[in-house]
């Protein structure tokens, strides 16, 4: 009997993991894919601020060296366009700007922006989930579970352990199918698969010591 | 029934020599050593299980190949999970290439049937392609998104752009006018903590400042990073490469490859990159790679049932990982080659190169450096060197072998420290330790407080008279004038000599730090650390031999070419020589890291100074120990990697490495039908063996085929839930008749199924040479010994190893990963002989049981809150 639920469970989750897997390459793929589509919005949009013409100008004579910083499109980025005013005068223009090295540069302040953002809210998320994980998490079982489960859970697994219990709420979920009791499942499996990780790396130092 | 059987034995006898002509004539040569003797007439026979096999003991490799991959249409309702692998466990190339060969020929002969079988094969033939394509753009994308956020973290150590706070500095600056040329990249968006929090720009207050929130910021990222990686995967800590290359030649490592490592490595690869580690991304994009190689194969039934053809994915990978972490396609794909791929037919490099190429053009048009480049360091200079230099390159060379052995030896040792005492339980602290020491030393000194990848390009770069850093501060006379490309050797000034100071001052900490960084619990790259020392080095060789040129420009070796007024010398070329030895010095590459860095730089004149170099480091380091980082960390580690470059020069026999020994106990063995399900289920207790030959009988000992443990507890599981009547008593049957039995005993169960009948044999004469070989080139996981047909043994990859061991008589062995595993997994059956519940791979155990397990593993928050 007990196997009979074992199986069935064992076959919802393969669904599940198998579900959550696809979702998670379609996401990957469609991170991917927006970034290339952003270059592509940023290309066409190009911003103003988005391309430069830098010209560098060593000393010369009595002119000390000076950087021109110019918005000007990658056919005039030279020497006679963007420096300035120009500090020497007629013959003397030459010898200067043949010193002077110019660089077209563009960027895509879009991408750049996008990019710290997407980067910093999903670090945002996974410490919030960490705190939540290492930190609150445990208080809340302990309430939940009055005083009789405390002291069997302080008893196995430590108090703040907080990938404990997985085998509590696998029994729950299988009794009680709905999607929430399948994330909670999927997601103390996760749990437990980490444990064994954290203790193969960091415990016994078996892989990548 | 029996025609259709026929049928496909014919197809399997084709498929099999497919399978040989596919790999390698060499492989064909070398695996001589098995006799592959096709005798047709036998195969009924052999089928039928009839004793007359014996005689001709030879057969076992060439006819019942046949009728192995037979077995899987004798299967009407495959067992789920049968085939598969257990963690930490090694794949049978050869079973898993006949699992594709055979899965290739049903979707061909169905192909015709209908349009939608035609799709589905078109889709089949397709998805390789696909899949590589994928992985491209994905780690293309990622890497983009690690080198933008990596530039921005870096500089949020210093300051901050008030006026968008996404931008680094030099994105701060980008457009402002205000930029001098002797103070390049300051402008007045760009503050520094100082000028936030106290209000002033310069002086010893802003400076302590600044100092204080550069630690600050250090171990604020230093932290996150290493817990992060402690509490959501802790796979995701260092560089990976090892790792990858043990995965590439046939282990599992399950949940290495998975989508939580992905994300929390490339998310604390950011912070670490930023905390200001002797670290380098290099090392892990090849790791973030090959987890979209594996994460994309799932979407594919072609890669994701077939752990062979997953491995071909997985190299494609890793090219695509150099081919973004340098910008170096071509890099990449003799990366792949050269270093970590196992088995790298030419479908391989094919898809390495595209996947490299579409990797390279996604993060091209991401544009992370604002230079139109796939790199930062890109060299612009062409000046010509000159023949005496190959000896100060040679030299160069000889510095990057000696850093080299210095390393490996200096970091292994490190790290079996941390692996094998007290000091390894506290990963958190050791990673802030490090980061603190790092931070405390390094910013005080502007070359090491520079971003590792700055300084290397500062150090790559020739002094025109546009350069503005101390390292070229030279003594000019005013009133040359020259075209910019062409300045001659000038002497140098204090700026330079104070540089040299500072330079070595940096070598010393870099080397230092960079033993103790790489293997901490961070994702940590050792590329660009080892590249950074040998710039270091070379830069100071590179003005040394200047200046020398400069002020003796008469010696018979500078006269030549280095007359007055010449441009002869130039550091930057020493710095890319220099660089590369050390690389090749620590990695023991050669094509690939010559490949890597002129593409890395666009040097392309320069690939003999850089052969010269980096042969010169490979030689000198191979003197004082033939193996690189990756192989010293894979012995470290014990992982189950058989190298393929190694020569096996021994004369020992199959007899004298097989298991089980003169004074052990004999081998554990099935009889193929009078044995029951009780009696199995005790062997798979009482044992702990991975496999178990199957024979004829007690009496005959004639080998049958070979039974895995993990296929056999399934089956049995498997059976027992949804057949009928299978009960402990029940006989089970690998034949393909069944015994006639008494009529009220119960049902036989039948495993032909599971059974494979083509086990590699040897006889127990074959030379160790020989053995070794085919494990190699065909990528066994067990071969059989057996004489005159009688199984006498089994040699394992885990008994070669050992083997290899013994003879290199090495320091003390450490326990692998196997040895710890056995005791982590219980019996799959319980003390009542009923199989507990099983998930995925994930076997639960009562919580009672587990008590024990949960009281050793270090306290998450304890060691976390400090």
């Amino acid at each position: 009997m007990a196997a009979a639920a074992a199986a069935a469970g064992a076959a919802g989750t393969t669904a599940w993991s198998g579900l959550l897997r696809l979702c998670f390459v379609f996401g990957l793929s469609f991170l991917s894919l927006t970034g290339l589509l952003l270059v592509q919005l940023a290309d066409s949009a190009k911003n103003f601020e988005d391309v430069r013409c830098k010209c560098i100008c060593p000393p010369y004579k009595e002119h000390s060296g000076y950087i021109y910083n110019k918005n000007i499109s990658q056919k005039d980025c030279d020497c006679l366009h963007v420096v300035e005013p120009m500090p020497v005068l007629g013959p003397d223009v030459e010898a200067y700007c043949l010193r002077c090295e110019c660089k077209y540069e563009e960027r895509s302040s879009v991408t750049i922006k996008v990019t710290i953002i997407i980067y910093l809210s999903i670090l945002g998320l996974l410490l919030l989930y960490m705190v939540y994980l290492t930190l609150i998490e445990p208080i809340l079982k302990r309430r939940l579970f009055g005083h009789s489960q405390l002291i069997q859970s302080d008893d196995d697994v430590g108090d703040h352990q907080p990938f404990a219990n997985a085998h509590d709420v696998l029994a729950r979920s299988r009794s009680r199918a709905n999607v929430l009791n399948k994330v909670e499942y999927a997601q103390q499996r996760w749990k437990l698969q980490v444990q064994e990780q954290r203790k193969s790396v960091f415990d016994r130092h078996v892989v990548l010591s | 029934m029996e025609s259709e059987q026929l049928f496909h034995r014919g197809y399997y006898r084709n498929s099999y020599n497919s399978i040989t002509s596919a790999s390698s004539d060499e492989e064909l040569l070398d695996g001589a050593g098995v006799i592959m003797d096709f005798q047709t007439s036998e195969d009924d026979n052999l089928l039928d299980g009839d004793a007359s096999v014996g005689t001709h003991y030879t057969m076992t490799n060439g006819g019942s190949i046949n009728s192995s991959t037979h077995l899987l249409d004798l299967l009407d309702e495959p067992i789920p999970g049968v085939g598969t692998y257990d963690d930490f466990h090694t794949i049978d190339w050869v079973r898993e290439k006949c699992k594709d060969r055979e899965r290739h020929r049903r979707i061909n002969s169905k192909k015709k049937e209908s349009a939608w079988e035609m799709t589905k094969s078109l889709y089949d033939a397709w998805s390789g392609w696909l899949v590589v394509t994928l992985t491209g753009l994905a780690s293309g994308a990622l890497a983009g998104l690690i080198d933008i956020a990596a530039d921005w973290m870096t500089d949020l150590k210093e300051g901050i752009c008030l006026s968008a706070l996404w931008y680094n500095h030099e994105q701060c600056c980008w457009g402002s006018n205000e930029t001098t040329f002797e103070e390049r990249d300051k402008c007045p968006q760009w503050k520094t903590w100082a000028e936030l929090i106290i209000g002033q720009a310069e002086g010893p207050g802003s400076y302590i400042m600044n100092y204080i929130m550069y630690i600050f910021w250090a171990l604020s990222f230093a932290f996150l990073a290493v817990s992060l990686v402690k509490v959501f995967a802790p796979y995701a800590c260092g560089s990976g490469i090892p790792e990858i290359k043990t995965i590439l030649s046939g282990f599992i490592i399950r949940g290495y490859l998975g989508k939580w490592t992905l994300m929390i490595k490339t998310i604390t690869l950011v912070l670490a990159v930023a905390s200001g580690l002797s670290l380098g991304k290099e090392g892990p994009l090849v790791h973030v790679a090959c987890c979209c190689g594996n994460i994309f194969s799932y979407l594919f039934p072609k890669y994701s049932t077939n752990e062979a053809k997953k491995r071909e994915v997985l190299s494609a990978a890793s090219a695509a990982g150099v081919s973004v972490a340098f910008g170096a396609p071509i890099g990449g794909v003799l990366f792949s080659l050269e270093e970590v791929s196992y088995y790298f037919p030419l479908k391989t490099l094919w898809r390495s190169f595209f996947a490299a190429l579409v990797a390279a053009f996604v993060l091209r048009s991401i544009n992370p450096f604002g230079n139109s480049r796939l790199v930062l360091f890109y060299v612009e200079y062409h000046t010509p060197w000159y023949l005496f230099e190959l000896f100060p390159f040679i030299l160069l060379g000889v510095f990057g072998g000696l850093w080299g052995a210095f390393f490996i030896r200096a970091n292994i040792a490190w790290c079996r420290r941390r692996k094998s005492t007290k000091f390894g339980k506290y990963p958190v602290l050791e990673v802030i330790i490090v980061a603190a020491i790092t931070a405390v030393i390094a910013f005080p000194n502007p070359y090491t407080r520079l971003n590792t990848s700055e300084l290397i390009k500062e150090l790559f770069t020739d002094c025109g008279p546009l350069e503005s850093s101390s390292l070229c501060d030279y003594r000019n006379d005013m009133n040359a004038s020259k075209i910019v490309d062409d300045i001659p050797d000038r002497p140098a000034g204090i700026g330079v000599y104070s540089a040299i100071w500072q330079l070595c001052l940096a070598l010393i900490f870099k080397i230092i730090m960079t033993v103790f960084t790489f293997g901490i619990k961070v994702p940590s790259g050792l590329f660009i650390p080892s590249m950074a020392i040998g710039a270091i080095a070379g830069r100071i060789v590179g003005i040394a031999v200047e200046q020398l040129a400069y002020y003796h420009h008469d010696w018979f070796i500078f006269k030549e070419w280095c007359g007055v007024g010449t441009d002869c010398i130039t550091p930057g070329l020493y710095a890319m020589v220099g660089a590369a030895a050390c690389l090749g010095g620590v990695t023991r590459m050669t094509v690939s890291l010559v490949v890597i860095v002129f593409e890395l730089t666009g040097g392309l004149e320069y690939i003999v100074p850089l052969m010269a170099a980096v042969m010169t480091s490979k030689w000198v380091g191979d003197a004082f120990g033939r193996e690189g980082i990756y192989e010293a960390h894979i012995r470290l580690n014990g992982y189950p990697f058989l190298d393929a470059k190694e020569e096996f020069t021994h004369t020992t026999l199959a007899a004298d490495v097989m298991r089980p020994r003169r004074s052990d106990p004999p081998l554990a063995v099935l009889t193929q039908d009078n044995m029951t399900v009780d009696d199995i289920e005790n062997m798979i207790n009482e044992t702990s063996y991975n496999g178990f030959p199957v024979i004829m009988s007690k009496e005959s000992q004639r080998l049958v085929g070979f039974a895995l443990r993990r296929d056999l507890t399934i089956a049995i599981e498997s059976a027992r839930k949804k057949q009928e009547g299978i009960v402990g008593s029940s006989r089970v049957c690998f034949a393909q008749h069944t015994p006639s039995l008494p009529a009220e005993s119960p049902r036989p169960l039948k495993l032909r199924s599971i059974l494979d009948m083509s086990p590699f044999t040897v006889t127990d004469h074959t030379p160790m040479e020989i053995v070794v070989d085919i494990f190699r080139k065909l990528g066994l996981r067990q071969c059989l010994v057996t004489h005159n047909g009688i199984v006498l043994g089994i040699i394992t990859k885990k008994n070669i190893l050992e083997h290899l061991e013994q003879l290199k008589q090495h320091i003390e062995p450490l326990a692998p990963p196997w040895y710890y595993n056995k005791k982590r997994y219980p019996p799959s059956y319980g003390p009542d002989g009923k199989p507990r519940p099983r998930f995925n791979n994930v076997q639960l155990n009562p919580i009672a049981e587990e008590r024990e397990q949960m009281e050793e593993e270090v306290h998450l928050l304890n060691s976390t809150v400090l």
